[in-house]
């Protein structure tokens, strides 16, 4: 089972000690289409949860990022603004958009768990 | 109008789209194909390399017969209605008293007293009113609701056409021809909406199923939706009614004043002449022009542009990423004095002001096959 958390926007977060990596899910990755653009955070912005962080647009239309938690980033990844057709590929592995260190790391606490996230989707047929 | 108080109207194709697994979504009321698995940018690319299959039903077809077809068609369009000779199509608009534009539409001259008509799926019952209201005792008006229309297009179209009728490769771009195909009587166009070579094809209700599955079996053909024919029209730098034009916009303004002749220009005697012969000879205040963005974000539509410094000048009608332009490609009202290729504007994207320039149109070149 995997260790990410998830948010009703479809971002995830896996947190390891006080450092998260975020990225959209696969079932919004496969509700976006085709993602021809994507923009990712500079190291040092301070996000808020649920703030908007970064962006990603498929051929038909924009959508933006939020932020799971609040924390500063650390770091967006250049290989999806360099090949934003990764997002389709690899959404929950090497296609995440942002890391950053967490100021509250009790927020985690508030997301679904693969299996509630699961059957949160399911709700959503 | 919105969903949930009007039912969605089908497509006679409905069944054979959702077992070809198209994602459907409410389109003009209908419910329509906007991708197959494939995906939009496949389909787009495939359009562009070999040929796709595009199901148009939601379109309006009509038929205007009368000994004064011609004549009286030409009250309510700028184009030279007279001078299309029998065979022949041409793209052109009805435009209101104040030269704004009602729908744009194709005529076809199927016979000097039979023109056939192709509009826009959101404006038919209007424009049908309007042709009933001006011209409704002069002439025979109907609306064809017993056939569906296909477009195939891309540069692979010729070769599958052919083999399902021969003559097919023959016509040239902008003829219309009764034709049989895969053993199905058709009239078909050879023109469409994506830049690309191919033809729309309008097909009894009860014919299209067997005539689709004949063409989506042809070599090299797979089927696109909405998806695709829209980012295909945007890079051929064609108009989409509701976004590029409008009430709001004039020919002129449009930048289509090609569809006039010179006749036409001088004569006048449709609505809104006196604004756009104005128009015409002193320029229209602004003008829709390809507008590149300097950078990879895609402007959408209603995006602002501004000058350098800052200064509003309008806004994107459409807007987004070009598969083919391998980018962002966009097209937008700005005023006359900076509607000039090479002009540098600024777009206003997510709070941004991006860098972009008014570029020609078409983003990717019209490949029509002229003879």
């Amino acid at each position: 089972m995997s260790s990410k958390r998830f948010t009703k926007d479809h971002e995830w977060i896996e947190v390891d000690g006080d450092v998260g990596t975020v990225g959209i899910s696969d079932y919004a990755q496969h509700a976006l289409g085709d993602v021809v653009f994507v923009e990712v955070p500079e190291p040092g912005r301070v996000v808020a949860k649920g703030a908007e962080a970064a962006v990603v647009e498929s051929v038909k239309a924009a959508s933006e990022v939020y932020s799971p938690v609040s924390g500063t980033v650390t770091a967006g990844n250049q290989a999806i603004v360099d090949q934003p057709g990764l997002v389709n590929e690899a959404a929950e592995g090497a296609a995440w958009f942002f890391k950053l260190t967490l100021s509250n790391p009790g927020e985690v606490a508030d997301l679904m768990d693969q299996a509630a996230y699961d059957a949160y989707l399911k709700t959503l047929e | 109008m919105t969903q949930s108080e009007t039912p969605m109207l089908t497509v006679p194709l409905d069944a054979l789209h959702r077992e070809l697994g198209a994602k459907m979504v409410p389109f003009a009321g209908y419910s329509m194909p906007v991708q197959y698995p494939a995906g939009v940018l496949a389909e787009h690319l495939h359009t562009r390399s070999g040929a796709a299959l595009f199901d148009v039903s939601h379109m309006g077809q009509a038929s205007i017969r009368g000994a004064k077809a011609v004549e009286l068609l030409e009250t309510l369009v700028p184009g030279d209605i007279q001078a299309l000779g029998l065979g022949k199509t041409r793209y052109s608009v009805f435009t209101n008293d104040q030269g704004g534009i009602l729908d744009d539409l194709m005529i076809s001259k199927l016979a000097e007293d039979h023109l056939f008509l192709v509009i826009n799926a959101a404006c038919k019952h209007a424009d049908f009113a309007h042709l009933k209201a001006h011209l409704g005792d002069k002439v025979e008006l109907s609306m064809i609701e017993d056939r569906s229309l296909l477009a195939l297009q891309g540069p692979g179209a010729a070769a599958a056409m052919v083999t399902l009728c021969p003559e097919a490769g023959a016509m040239t771009f902008m003829t219309i021809a009764e034709i049989t195909v895969a053993g199905i009587k058709c009239l078909a166009t050879r023109s469409g909406y994506t830049g690309e070579d191919g033809w729309e094809i309008s097909v009894a209700n009860a014919d299209v199923e067997t005539l689709a599955r004949a063409i989506l079996a042809a070599p090299g053909v797979m089927p696109a939706g909405l998806g695709a024919r829209d980012s295909l029209r945007l890079e051929a730098g064609l108009c989409l009614y509701g976004s590029d034009i409008d009430t709001t916009t004039t020919p002129v303004e449009a930048s289509i004043a090609w569809i006039m002749s010179k006749r036409r220009r001088a004569e006048g005697g449709f609505p809104g002449a006196a604004v756009i012969q104005k128009q015409l000879a002193e320029g229209a205040p602004r003008r829709r022009v390809g507008i590149q963005p300097d950078g990879k974000a895609p402007a959408r539509a209603h995006t602002e542009i501004t000058d350098e410094a800052g200064n509003r000048l309008g806004e994107i009608c459409s807007g987004g990423f070009g598969p083919s332009a391998g980018g962002p490609v966009a097209m937008g009202y700005v005023p006359a004095a900076f509607a000039g290729v090479g002009t540098k504007l600024k777009l206003v994207v997510r709070g941004k002001a991006m860098d972009a320039h008014v570029c020609d149109l078409p983003f990717v070149p019209h490949r029509y096959f002229k003879g």
